[in-house]
């Protein structure tokens, strides 16, 4: 099994889910977070002074799939989240040991 | 006589110059961060309490009371007492006297009020209490009692129609010491500290725009055509100021703000307090817009000179009040106040305007230095670091703004 983390563009989690819905993916776990890459933050003003913001909003979505899949599944986020510009975000895909699910105690991928 | 007109519009009058002090609490609430928002709120909203009970027991009668050498006011209405409900306080006026005094008593309230911008997100809220109380007592009624009362800047000629020298100049000049005094916030000029509530400010600014309405067509203390020529040329300069101030910030920084617009909005209403009922629509206008051209340069100052004006009570209050103050001595037209100013063959009025504001500042500056360190070394001024950095409002008041 794999996980996949994805970092994004907020406003590319719509274009994302449907994406993953289509190629059959059952769920997953999204997080608001901040921070930065090589685009660095944005420019505030305030009364004339400027301020850099260096952590700008981003949204982390988590899931995790077979390891057949994890390959469909990140170009599936590459083709739906991507802008061409500078601070598009980034896939971490990390191996899996198990999962569990509670409700019923199965485990391995018919647990995911 | 008392006009029954008159009064009605002075008891309404009065009411909005009192919102104006709520107003201020969230102008300024919303330009800190959100730890101070309750702390910076409560001290423009505490004047309400602490300077009633002063004008009550001696604050009135030092400033109206009956004139002493030019200086201070009798104390014949100590504790209001005589303050008539039925009859003028003079023979000019038409509405009672307990009225003329709870207008200006309002005018008291949002002065030190206003100072409060400067030293935003660092004060002991016991030093705020302490120098207010003196403020009032030794720069606000006697620079009052100057003025208006019957003491000598007004005896010269000076005009201040409804309070750029009494309420801005004065309590921007005490901004400007006690920020270099209480020195600069932790983090200043080193990270950013940045307003938590912009649409907060802009709600106070709005309802300051509107009170100022009250403060200045209610200074012509009846219901006439001096009041209806106040309200107009008050509502121009506001409305040029801001937008002459986001023309500037877009020329300047490539972005007009929100902050900027509301900014100027409270510039152009400080400037033209002084002129409101002494200068023609065409004069506001100018008025206005100088205003939020100079006002929007001048927030620069503090980074040149290494002060933190938290909130910029100089720039906006200072800058503006002094501008507004010399263009009254440029713009008057006899035809709306009965004086001429430079503009209409009177130079001798921009002198008179000039004289009166260096000698107000002068006594500012000093009185205000004095009466900062006499905090000092009693209540102190300045909260610990470790509170300063968990935010005033925990740290002096044991509450919170935001519970999300």
């Amino acid at each position: 099994m794999k996980k996949i983390e994805a970092i994004i563009k907020p406003f590319k989690l719509d274009d994302v889910k449907e994406a993953l819905n289509k190629i059959g993916v059952q769920g997953m776990t999204i997080t608001e977070v901040k921070g930065y890459g090589r685009q660095k933050g944005h420019k505030e003003i305030y009364r004339g002074a400027e301020y850099v913001v260096d952590f700008i909003p981003k949204v982390k979505i988590e899931l995790v799939v077979d390891d057949e899949q994890s390959e469909k599944v990140a170009d599936a986020i590459i083709n739906a989240a991507r802008t061409g510009q500078i601070g598009d975000g980034k896939i971490f895909i990390l191996n899996v040991e198990e999962a569990v699910r509670i409700r019923t105690g199965e485990k391995g991928t018919s647990a995911v | 006589m008392i006009n029954s007109g008159d009064t009605a519009f002075m008891l309404i009058s009065a009411a909005l110059v009192m919102f104006m002090t709520p107003g201020l609490a969230l102008f300024y609430g919303g330009l800190v961060r959100s730890k101070n928002v309750l702390s910076t709120i409560l001290q423009s909203f505490i004047c309400l309490g602490l300077v009633s009970i002063i004008w009550l027991v001696y604050g009135y009668t030092l400033a109206f009371g009956p004139d002493v050498s030019g200086f201070i006011g009798k104390l014949d209405y100590l504790f209001l007492k005589g303050v008539s409900m039925t009859a003028p306080m003079v023979d000019t006026q038409t509405i009672p006297h307990i009225l003329f005094c709870a207008f200006q008593l309002m005018f008291a309230i949002i002065t030190p009020a206003l100072i409060t911008g400067a030293f935003a997100e660092r004060i002991k809220f016991s030093g705020y209490l302490l120098f207010t109380g003196l403020w009032v007592t030794f720069v606000y009624l006697p620079v009052c009692h100057w003025v208006w009362g019957g003491g000598w800047i007004g005896a010269m000629g000076a005009l201040d129609f409804a309070g750029g020298t009494v309420i801005h100049i004065n309590s921007a000049c005490a901004a400007l010491v006690s920020a270099i005094v209480i020195g600069k916030r932790k983090g200043w000029g080193t990270e950013p500290i940045i307003p938590h509530n912009i649409g907060m400010s802009v709600l106070g600014a709005g309802i300051l725009w509107v009170g100022w309405f009250g403060f200045n067509a209610g200074s012509a203390l009846a219901a006439n055509g001096a009041a209806s020529m106040a309200l107009m040329t008050t509502h121009l300069a506001a409305g040029c100021a801001a937008f002459s101030w986001i023309v500037i910030e877009w020329l300047k920084h490539g972005k007009p703000t929100t902050l900027g617009a509301a900014s100027g909005a409270v510039a152009g209403l400080v400037a033209i307090t002084p002129g409101a009922g002494f200068v023609d629509p065409m004069g506001a206008a100018i008025i206005g817009i100088v205003a939020g051209v100079i006002c929007c340069l001048a927030i620069g100052l503090k980074t040149k000179f290494g002060y933190d004006d938290a909130l910029d009570v100089v720039a906006v209050h200072g800058v503006g009040g002094f501008w507004g103050s010399l263009a009254t001595g440029i713009f008057a037209v006899e035809a709306v106040g009965g004086k001429n100013g430079l503009l209409y063959g009177n130079p001798e009025q921009l002198w008179i305007q000039f004289i009166s504001n260096v000698a107000v500042i002068a006594f500012s500056l000093i009185v205000s230095w004095i009466l900062l360190k006499i905090v000092s070394v009693t209540t102190g001024l300045r909260v610990s670091e470790e509170d300063e950095v968990q935010g005033l409002d925990l740290s002096q008041h044991s509450e919170v703004g935001y519970i999300i």
